[in-house]
């Protein structure tokens, strides 16, 4: 006897096919279409080259000016993604909504990760993107998306580690950003740090400042602080924020990054890069005391 | 209604954002939308989810809860509120819940394999009625049940102690707080004849040193943590250890982090004692006036069937609470066997580590709290453990004063105050006193005005028993209350459902939504929540609060309170109790169990005119008087001048909160030391009260091995646990949107390279099975809880996947507390 078995079997079942349908009767056609639209609306690309404020592309992307020109807006990686996530059944449903085991009258709506940009969006049609808040890149392993592009505007090879293998986790699709401090319910007090607990580069793209919480005089304020050495961009902080908008966002990382004074070196960073001071042993005298003190 | 500029503004944009969305926003949005803060009642309440026990202040505006804010005036938590306090406001308006009662029946008849039909209350209660007298009649009162709460109101708990043990002459009531709490009460009772800590949260801003052993507080005690990390980050000299079997959030903070193999904890505390008596730092004053010695019975068994070959082996599991009296040297050499090497050895944690957090304990000028959950609790040597890390607080007499002391959170926001003080354990009665003892059940008797000899001395079943009694088909009539135990209980695949589906038995389930345990129920009861009743919660501090009725709940739906008092109407005492026993009695022949509980002349005392004006208390204008007053006063009187003192009920509604024993009209910070604790006299020092001769036991207990461990099959440890985004089953937290997109689904956190070696990528799906069952989840190789190779982590939140299943219902044979902590299973690809 199987509780599972017993009570959530039909309505397991009515959910996986319910996603297999939607995934081919809307998302296939869509790809498709968007085909036979990049043909005939290349001139109409070429003038909409600017850049989006945000147009999140999947991981291994070119540069944006490259990526476009790059990309044929044939669909491959966005057909990889979903058939990726409905392999593993990881697709979340509608935002915003309820599952469907504790409210199985909400319709089953699946939110893909990577779409085509369609006529009329401030990002060229056919081009894949992913917008956070409602479905973050997955950071699957194996970057299916990349693996599938035929032209190169998506690449493994652009995200090495240190051991020259390509790994998901060098992607910087875009940059976290906590746009809102006085929002964040974490940064006043409360015990939040949703985002950093879901961050997947946990304890490096994502850490908690803690700081004194001066207004109770007894609790710790845990400020989530981004770190774009290991931020990817996949924006998984952005979706789930807890607020009704989020004050953590993931942006672009020309958009998100400001930029040191290329004269100006952070004293304590490079003294731990060099692992000891750029100068040599510098002399100290003892100060003078009076005698009872030590 | 006048709106201001803002106001509008703000109004127009949110029914704007709805529209474009599409979705449908609550009323209580639609209201606050339209109107502004302008007319919302503001009152206070504690919040709904664990003992940690925040305190809110609750906006109702129109009949509906329209807004919350962290108490800013609150002493734990001084306005703020974690994220699932935060969203209190949603946790009533999910879109399924219950509003009538709901029976399963085929062609307008009860069938046990019916479909869930509505129907009127009193079709319910008849029913019901009906299938709890025809398993008294056939088999006595040991056929009926009830699973309830350590999230039960003071007197849901009370009524419901009423109407089993003076009632249904039946002892099968236990609470849910069985799976969480019972280890840590065995434990006090055994080390100190009387439950709960001694100290309270004030240490945590007086203690030199904390020491978490299996307690996840960064995630599960959220605002207690905050606390704690203020101490560290404020005080240098301060040193967080924390011990886990596997890295949980609390390592951020750790000074000492230390992961251990399942089990050795028992190895570690015992290295502990015996650091400090090898280093000569016991303190031997405290030692020798406050403390005996005694060592208990080893080879106790599992808690499992009589059957199983594991107890049928075990020397003692017959007497697994048994113990002698020993001495301090023979208690000396006894834990000299614990050395250094040893428990390394065992462990797994360095020795200098090892050595470190003895140190902490050893130190005479360092104050230390130690804190322990689950990772102790549910464990089948939880008693012991518990027991022994009383041990190292004294042998060392860092105890009962600030800073100073062992201290056991408890996971549900009433489990001391009503599942522990009021005593719905199968084996209690209020006030710390036990069924088995006959000068308890005489109070009992006299103070409740039952007949001599009515409540029976052998203790009822407990949480794990019941289940197997109910597939056994002797446990036939159960009623499950304010748990959600299909997802909680162990192992339900083979000892859970197939009770709940025996055709001998009549389960009702009452719950304010449709839970997994509710769907397997013959009949569900819609309930009503949280601040739709008057209320009273005790948290882990000792601190009582009470709150008014702010809502009322939606269509039928009532409270526990009133659902227990009112099913007693139902039967008559010539229904339900033994005809010798009303021979002998003949003036409570021919009542209804309603008149001798309920209407005795002591619930019933209080006038309606006492109520709060402005305030709802649709249960007491039900009943014709002030039935929570009545309740309470009556409850209170089995405490006072015995330790458990409780202030007047009125008192509580005017207070934050109040902390017991409250005597002359003061709370108590530190138990049993002279100046803190009125039931310590001049001169006397420190007195461990709770036993004859004022002295706390320092148990003599061993390693001992768990049940079951890894082979080459089932090749992984499994341990299960909580979320920060969730709580407990996610009966409430996946109700509400935003939790429920922060933290869906569950994961199974695993070691890269146990991924690595199966071929498994993050992500991917995957199986999960023991011998009890399977489940699937994705897997998780980076995220916030960092396990070591060979153990994996699942939360049990997620409806979707009952991972729980798979656990062993082992308990600790002393406390009858399963261990979800460490079971074998193995994981392949889905």
């Amino acid at each position: 006897m199987d509780i599972d078995k017993d009570i959530d079997k039909k309505d397991k079942k009515r959910q996986k096919e319910t996603a297999r349908r939607q995934f081919l009767t809307e998302t296939l056609p869509a790809a498709a279409s968007a085909l036979v639209l990049a043909a005939g609306l290349g001139a109409y690309q070429r003038s909409a080259q600017a850049v989006p404020p945000r147009a999140m592309r999947p991981p291994g992307a070119l540069p944006e000016k490259k990526f476009q020109a790059a990309c044929l807006r044939c669909g491959q990686c966005v057909r990889a993604c979903h058939a990726n996530l409905l392999q593993n059944n990881t697709m979340e449903e509608i935002a915003f909504d309820q599952p469907a085991e504790i409210n199985p009258n909400a319709s089953v709506k699946l939110e893909p990760v990577l779409r085509l940009a369609e006529c009329g969006a401030d990002i060229p049609v056919g081009t894949p993107y992913f917008i956070p808040r409602i479905s973050p890149c997955r950071l699957c392993e194996d970057m299916p998306c990349a693996q599938a592009c035929p032209s190169g505007a998506l690449s493994k090879q652009t995200l090495l580690d240190e051991e020259k293998k390509p790994s998901i986790y060098k992607a910087t699709m875009g940059l976290a950003v906590l746009v809102d401090h006085e929002n964040c319910i974490g940064s006043q007090g409360l015990r939040c740090d949703v985002c950093y607990r879901n961050c997947p580069v946990i304890d490096e793209a994502l850490t908690l400042d803690m700081q004194i919480n001066r207004r109770t005089g007894v609790h710790t304020r845990f400020i989530p602080t981004v770190h774009s050495k290991y931020c990817t961009g996949c924006g998984k902080c952005e979706r789930s924020c807890i607020l009704e908008h989020p004050a953590i966002k993931v942006l672009p990382i020309e958009q998100a990054r400001g930029e040191l004074g290329h004269h100006y070196r952070l004293g304590w960073e490079e003294k731990e890069e060099a692992g000891k001071s750029l100068i040599p042993e510098a002399l100290q005298l003892p100060a003078r005391r009076p005698e009872e003190l030590p | 209604m006048k709106l201001n500029r803002r106001d509008f503004i703000k109004a127009n944009a949110a029914l704007a954002a709805a529209a474009v969305v599409g979705a449908q926003l609550p009323a209580a949005e639609k209201v606050l939308a339209a109107e502004g803060d302008s007319g919302i009642r503001w009152d206070k309440a504690p919040c709904r989810f664990c003992g940690t026990g925040c305190s809110v202040l609750v906006g109702t505006k129109n009949g509906k809860i329209v807004a919350t804010q962290g108490d800013p005036d609150a002493p734990v938590n001084r306005g703020l509120n974690c994220i699932k306090g935060y969203f209190l406001t949603k946790i009533m308006y999910g879109k399924d819940r219950l509003t009538k009662p709901l029976l399963r029946k085929t062609n307008g008849k009860y069938d046990k394999n019916g479909e869930f039909t509505p129907v009127s209350w009193d079709e319910a209660f008849a029913i019901m009625a009906e299938k709890f007298k025809e398993a008294i009649k056939k088999n006595g009162p040991t056929t009926v049940g009830m699973f309830g709460s350590g999230q039960w109101q003071v007197w849901e708990g009370y009524a419901a102690v009423k109407l089993f043990k003076a009632g249904f002459l039946s002892n099968n009531l236990d609470p849910n707080a069985r799976h969480c709490m019972a280890s840590a009460v065995a434990g006090f009772m055994r080390t100190f004849g009387i439950d709960e800590p001694m100290g309270c949260y004030d240490d945590l801003e007086k203690a030199d040193a904390f020491v978490l052993w299996g307690s996840n507080m960064a995630e599960n005690h959220p605002i207690l943590w905050s606390r704690l990390t203020n101490r560290r980050l404020t005080a240098p000299h301060v040193k967080v250890a924390v011990l886990s079997t596997y890295e949980n959030r609390c390592f951020d903070l750790a000074d000492l982090p230390l992961v251990f193999h399942p089990q050795t904890d028992l190895v570690i505390l015992n290295y502990i004692a015996n650091y400090i008596i090898q280093n000569d730092k016991v303190n031997k004053d405290f030692v020798g006036k406050h403390v005996n010695f005694r060592i208990g019975n080893t080879d106790i068994g599992y808690g499992l069937r009589p059957e199983d070959s594991r107890e049928k082996n075990a020397a003692n599991s017959k007497d697994a609470g048994g113990s002698k009296e020993y001495s301090f040297e023979e208690y000396a050499k006894f834990v000299a066997e614990y050395t250094l090497d040893k428990a390394h050895e065992i462990s797994g944690i360095a020795k200098k580590d090892l050595e470190a957090l003895a140190e902490l304990y050893a130190d005479p000028k360092r104050k230390v709290v130690s804190y322990w959950t689950m990772g102790f609790n549910q464990h089948t040597r939880g008693s012991w453990a518990n027991n022994l890390v009383y041990n190292i607080h004294l042998l060392t007499g860092k105890i009962s004063k600030p800073g100073c002391g062992p201290f056991s959170l408890t996971g549900q926001p009433s489990a001391c105050g009503t599942a522990r003080e009021v005593g719905t354990f199968s084996h209690r009665l209020p006030a710390d006193m036990v069924v088995k003892n006959p000068k308890h059940r005489e109070i009992a008797e006299k103070t409740w005005k039952i007949p001599a000899g009515s409540i029976p001395a052998k203790p009822g079943y407990h949480a794990v028993l019941q289940s197997r009694m109910l597939k056994d088909g002797k446990l036939n009539a159960y009623w499950v209350m304010c748990n959600n135990n299909m997802q909680a209980a162990a192992n339900i695949n083979e000892e859970g459902y197939p009770g709940y589906r025996n055709p001998k038995n009549f389960i009702v389930v009452s719950d304010p939504y449709p839970t997994v345990t509710a769907m397997a129920a013959d009949l569900i009861l819609p309930t009503a929540m949280w601040v739709e009743k008057e209320g009273a919660y005790g948290n882990a501090e000792r601190r009582t609060q009470f709150f008014r009725q702010q809502v009322k709940a939606p269509g039928e739906a009532k409270s526990d309170l009133w659902q227990l008092v009112e099913f007693s109407k139902h039967f008559t005492t010539d229904e339900v109790w033994p005809k010798e026993l009303l021979d002998k009695n003949p003036s409570y022949k021919g009542k209804t169990l309603y008149q001798i509980l309920f209407a005795n002349g002591q619930v019933d005392k209080f006038p309606l005119s006492e109520l709060q004006k402005g305030h709802d208390n649709d249960e007491s204008h039900h009943f014709g008087y002030y039935l929570q007053k009545g309740l309470f006063e009556e409850y209170a009187s089995f405490g006072r001048g015995h330790g458990h003192d409780l202030a007047p009920f009125e008192m509580y509604h005017e207070a934050r909160g109040l902390r017991w024993p409250v005597v002359d009209k003061k709370e108590t910070l530190w138990r049993f030391r002279e100046g803190y604790d009125p039931y310590v006299k001049k001169g006397e020092g420190v007195r461990f009260y709770g036993k004859p001769d004022g002295k706390a036991v320092i148990f003599a207990l061993p390693y001992e091995p768990p049940p079951e461990v890894p082979d080459e099959e089932y090749d992984l440890w499994l341990c299960t646990g909580r979320v920060l985004e969730h709580w407990h089953s996610g009966s409430m937290t996946r109700r509400v949107p935003e939790l429920y997109r922060a933290v869906p689904d569950a994961l199974v956190y695993m070691h890269p390279k146990d991924a690595e070696k199966r071929g498994l990528k993050r992500g991917q799906l995957v199986k999960i099975a023991s011998p009890r069952g399977e489940i699937t989840c994705p897997v998780e190789t980076r995220g916030r809880n960092k396990v070591p190779e060979g153990l994996v982590f699942i939360p049990w939140f997620d409806a979707g996947r009952l991972v729980n299943k798979l656990i062993l219902d082992a308990t600790c044979p002393i406390s009858k507390e399963t261990d979800f902590k460490k079971c074998p299973v193995k994981i392949t690809k889905a």
